[in-house]
């Protein structure tokens, strides 16, 4: 609990899930979930850093940063995947590939 | 018993995180997700970041969780709760991401880190807002701006045609 | 440079008769009168611009004027020319001489060439003509002066080959051109050997270093002169080379006049007198050997021909190897005088040829008389009362070129005369000199009066045409009366002399002789000093034999008191000698021309039947094999093999790396990640 490796190792599972979730997945928003994982993993990493750098708080801003940047993220996506369901009836990101034909 | 609430909030987040990737049914990963996030902001807890965990449940559960199940629910049936989706390349994604991992594993267990110790400060939230408004200013004022254009963006695209 | 007008105007004389050459060439049939004003403008202010250069000369009245310009053609380091003009006194003169001949040739023609089937090509090709003759006049260098010579040779034959259609003018114009290529390989051999020693081209560097007598010195500067004289032999129609001058009188007599008399023949001898400082003593005793020669022999052609034509075109061989003779002894600025002098006469009697023959044309053409030769002098006779201005202006020139005091001929010929004269007393071996031309003088003196009684005095020969002979119009009499009046004495030797037996005057004190660039050889004033001791002797002598000649043509024909037919039975070899020029053409012909037409055609048999039919053939056989092999290989080994295999790898790799581009985002991804691992591996390992 008080090394850093334990931290790391719990980021890099999550990341690695959360990779996994991305390439695997075909629906949109099981994809986006994915991302969020991976974003947690990141999260995880830089207020760790911080803790063990000496408490430099500035791991904090960044997280935050992280944090403000996956809700703006989040609500872009579902936008999109919405605006992709009305038009295709399908959230399958296969399914939308009007871009090859 | 710190150690041992530790490794249980570890495990929590991680197997939750699993159902999540690994659950067919789209709305129990999302309420696996739920898990995972409570248990990444235990986590913060642990690592002294006060601010951080609360602005996790309060942004990621309270926000972008509820999106996502919105989301769900706006492109499914509703009648039918148990949304399946199929997942694809599961045999060679979870080979590559299963070496990549070990890969991050050696690399982190080998690396020489060097790190001096802290004392535990009273709250986060203090030292946060000052770099905030001093050192941090300009980022903090863009990244305020980002949100807001994506929050226009996101009500411009979901209106739709009309 | 531009501000001076004794290089603009030069300038300006050269290209404005090219202008006009070109606006006629190819608009002259579109412009009315079919553009002869542009032609005559052009010249007539070329005239102009002649005399105010002349007048500039003599109100400077310096010996030493000169002026020069010139620019870079082609500079590639070592190997330079220049293009340039030079003009002095010399240069002044002589474009006065083309501009005024070429003045009243133009306006001489415009009643001669009246309804012309070529007329506006004629007035181009005068034009053409007159501007490559300026061009060798006003050159500063051996190649401008090559390029004008060559010029001046498209244009000769090109005029002399006026009347194509005529089988005798197109092949007189195809013997004249070849013959001056003859010269003209000579002269360019002669160019290229000074080039090669002194490594220029214009005049005055070619003299400072012949004067250094290290460049080129001795033979080599002798065989340099002599290719050199080369191609004055060709242009000037010196012996052996002469045989084209007579039979380009096929052209328009005002053309015989204009190139065949007065400018393009002299051109020549106005090489000779530019190029004088380079002669070295032997190459100047041939050359005063060939012109003695030429003088001789023309002479004793002359006397026995009838067309009146070929009279004056065998005088004008004659009177040039006079000046070839003078150039050979030294008396050089003689031979220039009797250029000016020489064109001045010998135009204007052929312009009243011209008028004579332009005359004769009508009345017979008035008769419908269409076999009878209009040039056959024995045809004429008793024109004087006919045409009067004609006669007396011919009479003028005639007596000018026979050497009759108070005319010019007198001055110029007793000048090189006594050049003659006294060359021969510093070298007594060379006696036969001054014999041949007191001869020739006789002889001209001779011929000349014949030509005159025969076309003139007596009675009508065909009295059915003789009532329809009549004076021609004023364009034709003015420049005969304009010309007639140059062939006095006063002209020439204004302003401070008036005798007429002194040379005297503004030509001798501007044109004054320069010492030869050939180390050793006698100075201009050691020249000038014999031929003044000569002098009286020359003239004494030069006045009995005109007077002679003169007497026996009028002794022979005016009074007939000796037989003409009788004297030619008596000298009967002589005669047919004479009368068929000496049998050059034939023997030229049995001798030069058969066994080559025979060597070439030799040469050509050779060339097809066993070059062309095995050689080449055999080549073209080879190729073709090769070239099957070649393309068979070609296409089996590399079109189908090499390319074709590109290719096929290309769509075979192609297809196989098309399954990777799924269009799946998420496989990207994994590639990605896969890829990752990969570097990770590398690195690590």
């Amino acid at each position: 609990m008080d090394s850093i490796n334990s931290y790391l190792f719990i980021s890099s599972m999550l990341f690695c899930l959360g990779l996994f979730g991305v390439i695997t997945r075909r629906n949109a928003i099981a994809v986006l979930m994915g991302v969020e994982l991976i974003l947690n993993a990141a999260n995880i990493n830089f207020v760790a850093f911080s803790k063990f750098n000496g408490m430099n708080i500035d791991g904090h801003i960044f997280s935050l940063m992280v944090i403000v940047l996956a809700a703006a993220e989040a609500a872009v996506a579902l936008a999109i995947i919405i605006n992709i369901y009305n038009n295709m009836n399908t959230i399958n990101i296969d399914d939308a590939a009007e871009l090859k034909r | 018993m710190a150690d041992l609430v530790f490794w249980i909030i570890a495990a929590v987040t991680i197997m939750s995180a699993a159902f999540v990737v690994l659950n067919n049914q789209l709305i129990y990963s999302a309420v696996a997700l739920l898990f995972t996030l409570f248990g990444v902001a235990g986590l913060y807890v642990f690592l002294w970041a006060d601010f951080i965990a609360g602005i996790q449940i309060l942004v990621y559960v309270g926000g972008i969780l509820v999106l996502v199940i919105f989301g769900i629910m706006l492109t499914n049936k509703i009648k039918s709760v148990r949304i399946s989706h199929k997942s694809m390349q599961q045999g060679v994604g979870g080979v590559v991401t299963f070496w990549f991992f070990i890969f991050l594993f050696i690399a982190l267990t080998k690396a020489p880190w060097a790190f001096s110790d802290a004392v535990e400060p009273v709250g986060t939230v203090r030292e946060i807002g000052v770099l905030l408004l001093t050192d941090f200013l300009l980022p903090f004022e863009i990244i305020s701006l980002l949100l807001l254009g994506a929050l226009i963006g996101a009500a411009v695209l979901s209106r739709g045609e009309s | 440079m531009i501000e001076n007008p004794m290089i603009t105007f030069p300038l300006l004389i050269l290209f404005l008769p090219l202008v006009s050459f070109i606006v006629l060439i190819f608009f002259g049939k579109k412009l009315p009168r079919q553009g002869d004003w542009v032609a005559v403008g052009s010249i007539v202010t070329t005239f102009i611009l002649a005399v105010y250069l002349f007048v500039q000369m003599l109100t400077n009245y310096d010996a030493n004027f000169s002026h020069g310009a010139s620019l870079s053609w082609i500079d590639m380091g070592a190997f330079k020319i220049d293009l340039g003009i030079l003009v002095d006194n010399l240069t002044i003169v002589m474009l006065l001489i083309v501009t005024l001949v070429s003045s009243c040739t133009h306006i001489f023609s415009l009643e001669y060439m009246k309804g012309d089937v070529r007329y506006n090509r004629y007035y181009a090709y005068l034009g053409l003509f007159t501007f490559s003759m300026n061009g060798i006049v006003l050159a500063d260098n051996l190649i401008s002066m090559y390029m004008s010579w060559e010029l001046v040779g498209v244009s000769s034959y090109l005029l002399i080959g006026h009347w194509f259609e005529k089988d005798s003018a197109a092949n007189a114009s195809k013997k004249a051109f070849l013959t001056n290529r003859v010269g003209d390989i000579g002269f360019f051999i002669g160019i290229m050997l000074l080039y090669s020693a002194v490594g220029a081209f214009t005049f005055s560097p070619i003299f400072d270093s012949i004067s250094g007598g290290e460049a080129i010195a001795g033979m080599t500067l002798t065989l340099a002169g002599l290719g050199i004289f080369m191609g004055a032999v060709g242009k000037s129609s010196q012996f052996p080379l002469h045989i084209w001058l007579p039979d380009a009188m096929e052209g328009p007599t005002p053309v015989s006049a204009l190139m065949h008399a007065a400018t393009m023949v002299a051109a020549g001898v106005y090489m000779c007198v530019r190029l004088f400082p380079i002669f070295t003593a032997d190459a100047l005793t041939v050359i005063a050997y060939i012109g003695a020669i030429t003088a001789i022999l023309a002479a004793l052609t002359a006397i026995t021909q009838n067309d009146i034509k070929k009279v004056l075109a065998y005088s004008t061989v004659s009177q040039l190897g006079f000046m070839v003779l003078a150039v050979g002894t030294g008396v050089y600025t003689a031979a220039f005088f009797h250029l000016l002098t020489h064109a001045m006469f010998k135009a204007n009697l052929f312009y009243c040829s011209g008028s004579v023959i332009h005359s004769m044309h009508h009345a017979l053409h008035e008769a419908h008389d269409h076999d009878t030769d209009p040039q056959d002098m024995r045809n004429m006779g008793g024109f004087r009362e006919k045409m009067p201005i004609t006669y007396y202006s011919m009479l003028i020139s005639t007596l000018a070129i026979a050497g009759v005091p108070l005319f010019s001929g007198f001055l110029s010929k007793d000048a090189i005369l006594a050049g003659t004269l006294a060359f021969a007393q510093q070298n007594p071996g060379h006696f036969l000199l001054p014999l041949l031309g007191f001869s020739a003088a006789a002889i001209t003196a001779f011929y000349m009066f014949r030509l005159i009684f025969m076309t003139f005095h007596g009675k009508p020969n065909m009295k059915n045409i003789f009532k329809d002979i009549h004076e021609s119009p004023k364009e034709m009499t003015g420049p005969i009366v304009l010309l007639g009046a140059l062939s006095f004495f006063i002209f020439y030797t204004l302003p401070n002399n008036f005798n007429p037996i002194k040379d005297k005057g503004w030509f001798k004190d501007l044109i004054v002789p320069r010492n030869s660039a050939v180390p050793g050889s006698l100075t201009a004033n050691e020249i000038s000093e014999y031929a003044h001791h000569a002098h009286y002797l020359a003239m004494g002598l030069s006045l009995f034999v005109a007077a002679a000649g003169i007497l026996l043509a009028v002794l022979m024909y005016q009074r007939q008191s000796i037989s003409a037919e009788k004297l030619s039975e008596k000298f009967g070899f002589l005669y047919f000698w004479s009368y068929n020029k000496f049998y050059f053409d034939e023997n030229y012909n049995r001798y030069l021309y058969q066994p080559f037409l025979r060597l070439a055609n030799s040469i050509s048999w050779l060339d097809w039947e066993f070059y062309d039919k095995y050689f080449i053939n055999g080549f073209g056989k080879l190729t073709k094999l090769f070239s099957k092999i070649s393309g068979k290989f070609d296409y089996d080994g590399i079109d189908q093999g090499l390319v074709d295999g590109f290719g096929r790898v290309s769509a075979v790799s192609g297809n196989f790396l098309r399954n990777i581009q799924t269009g799946r985002l998420q496989n990207y991804l994994l590639f990605v990640v896969a890829g990752i691992l990969v570097i990770i591996i590398a690195q690590a390992f």
